[in-house]
């Protein structure tokens, strides 16, 4: 794999797709005030659970802050990258546009998942951070060079993990065709990562750290950040994205033997 | 009469059941997608968060689900139709048919829910298995009531949406306007929490606003909770009217704007 020819064609992929993007300038005003409504939405209502206990699942107000600050900022990745993406995966399989890519000298999976780009969403990461960096200011949180580092391991992990689940539903379009349905459902169940785990019932729990991982996704950062993750989750959360990277690369390899094509 | 306007609904109405049936395995996955009311009910009660509101475990679990009910029933999406048929060129053949457009998308809205109906229950089933203390059967009046004010919380749904879909005569992509409003509409209506447990500075505005209208009513009278019935009908009904001709005068004006697109 020629990593120069990769970064050179992603850099086409973003130039193409912000010349598309800038076409809608108002609709960049518009979602950038969907964003902080909706982190102002989350806010409330963990104010409102807050307002008639001082903990939920064992974190107060300032400690499940910063699960939303993470949240934010994943969902501001999903929604920079994975979302204009996958959204055109059953596009491409509906109409059978697929083969041109397959056709194309370089890697489909890559082809697929980074062709498009929002720039909406990298405000939502600025957002996110913004909060964050406001719960080490109300946490008391010494930051260490050590901890970013943990936690910039950890919110890799956390975005290997979501782009496999997204890229793992979408590959089923190759059977389904019609898979748009189904990402709904991974949307709602993955918005619970606005709240810390501990907060659910345990069988919630053992439901959302094994059939879909949202644990590893949010929870285990925000531990990280306050230094009550133990060594093994964190290896542990490793493990599962490798998992899951490794599993969705070869699941779309497995998919493929069964395209036939469309129209044409 | 093949020309009186009941038999052209009950016409479009069928094909657009027909056609519905056809995507079932995707409107069960729409249903289930919808189980976020569960998940908040799970928060809530396992923190004993409904203590200070005086809502019981069990008038809390019959609240999220008939809040559940209440969202499967009044799911909207005509903006995101409207626009890509927009977009595609498809409203020109509807624009000229002596038929508004919009009574199409309304009749595969209802045709959706039909639908969907079986898998909401199912659903339902599956909770009551889960939670069998919280088993409850509405009077016939009570479920008759809560029908028509589930109807009204999608009449004033579908109506926002239809104002905001004729936007794209002027800006080709109003999902985004639909998208921020859907925010709101998400932490007002009462899906995530009954506004009941709203702190006092939210509860003195939000009446004045559809939202609490859209969901937390309705629920509040299909779970046998406080509501104030016949004002709460009443104000439904006023929002109605009320985005009923705002809508006609934006498609009015809208229609004048209109430039095809497409083929």
């Amino acid at each position: 794999m020629n990593i120069k020819k990769y970064l050179q064609v992603y850099s086409y992929f973003n130039y193409s797709s912000f010349s598309i993007e800038l076409e809608y300038k108002i609709n960049l005003f518009i979602d950038l005030l969907t964003s902080i409504l909706g982190l102002i939405g989350s806010v409330f209502l963990l104010s409102i659970f807050f307002s008639n206990t001082d903990d939920i699942g064992g974190w107060n107000f300032n400690q499940a802050l910063i699960i939303q600050g993470i949240y934010t900022i994943l969902n501001g990745v999903t929604n920079t990258w994975f979302n204009p993406n996958l959204k055109e995966i059953v596009k491409y399989i509906r109409e059978g546009t697929l083969d041109y890519v397959l056709l194309k000298p370089i890697d489909s999976q890559f082809w697929i998942s980074f062709k498009r780009i929002s720039p909406t969403g990298l405000i939502e990461i600025l957002l996110g951070f913004f909060v964050l960096s406001y719960c080490f200011y109300i946490n008391n949180i010494s930051f260490t060079f050590w901890s970013f580092i943990l936690l910039i391991i950890t919110l890799i992990c956390s975005i290997s993990i979501l782009y496999s689940l997204w890229f793992l539903i979408s590959t089923t379009t190759i059977w389904f065709v019609k898979t748009w349905n189904a990402t709904e459902v991974l949307r709602s169940f993955l918005y619970m990562g606005r709240f810390p785990m501990d907060s659910f019932s345990f069988s919630l729990r053992i439901f959302f750290s094994t059939v879909i991982p949202i644990t590893f996704i949010t929870t285990i950062p925000s531990e990280v950040l306050l230094g009550l993750s133990p060594a093994w989750k964190i290896m542990l959360e490793v493990l599962v994205s490798m998992t899951f990277l490794i599993f969705s690369r070869k699941f779309w390899k497995f998919a493929l033997r069964f395209y036939t094509s469309a129209s044409s | 009469m093949k020309n009186s306007s009941i038999y052209k609904f009950s016409t479009l109405f069928k094909t657009q059941y027909a056609n519905m049936l056809e995507y079932r395995a995707e409107i069960a996955l729409w249903a289930i997608s919808g189980v976020i009311p569960f998940f908040m009910l799970n928060i809530w009660t396992n923190n004993g968060l409904n203590e200070s509101i005086n809502i019981s475990n069990v008038m809390l679990s019959r609240y999220f689900l008939s809040a559940f009910f209440v969202r499967q029933f009044s799911v909207v999406w005509v903006v995101f139709t409207f626009e890509e048929d927009a977009l595609l060129g498809r409203v020109s053949p509807y624009i000229i048919q002596p038929l508004h457009p919009f009574i199409r998308y309304f009749a595969q809205h209802i045709a959706e829910q039909i639908t969907r109906f079986p898998f909401a229950l199912f659903i339902a089933l599956f909770f009551f298995i889960f939670n069998p203390q919280s088993l409850w059967v509405p009077s016939f009046l009570t479920i008759i009531i809560s029908l028509v004010s589930v109807f009204f919380s999608f009449l004033i749904q579908f109506l926002m949406q239809s104002i905001i879909a004729s936007f794209c005569f002027w800006t080709e992509k109003a999902s985004s306007i639909e998208k921020l409003l859907f925010i709101p509409t998400l932490f007002l209506s009462g899906l995530l929490a009954p506004v009941s447990s709203f702190p006092p500075y939210v509860k003195s505005w939000i009446y004045l606003t559809p939202f609490p209208y859209l969901i937390d009513f309705p629920a509040n009278i299909l779970s046998g909770n406080q509501a104030n019935i016949s004002e709460g009908i009443l104000i439904q009904f006023f929002w109605i009217v009320l985005f009923f001709s705002i809508f006609m005068k934006t498609w009015k004006a809208g229609t004048k704007k209109f430039t095809a697109m497409g083929l």
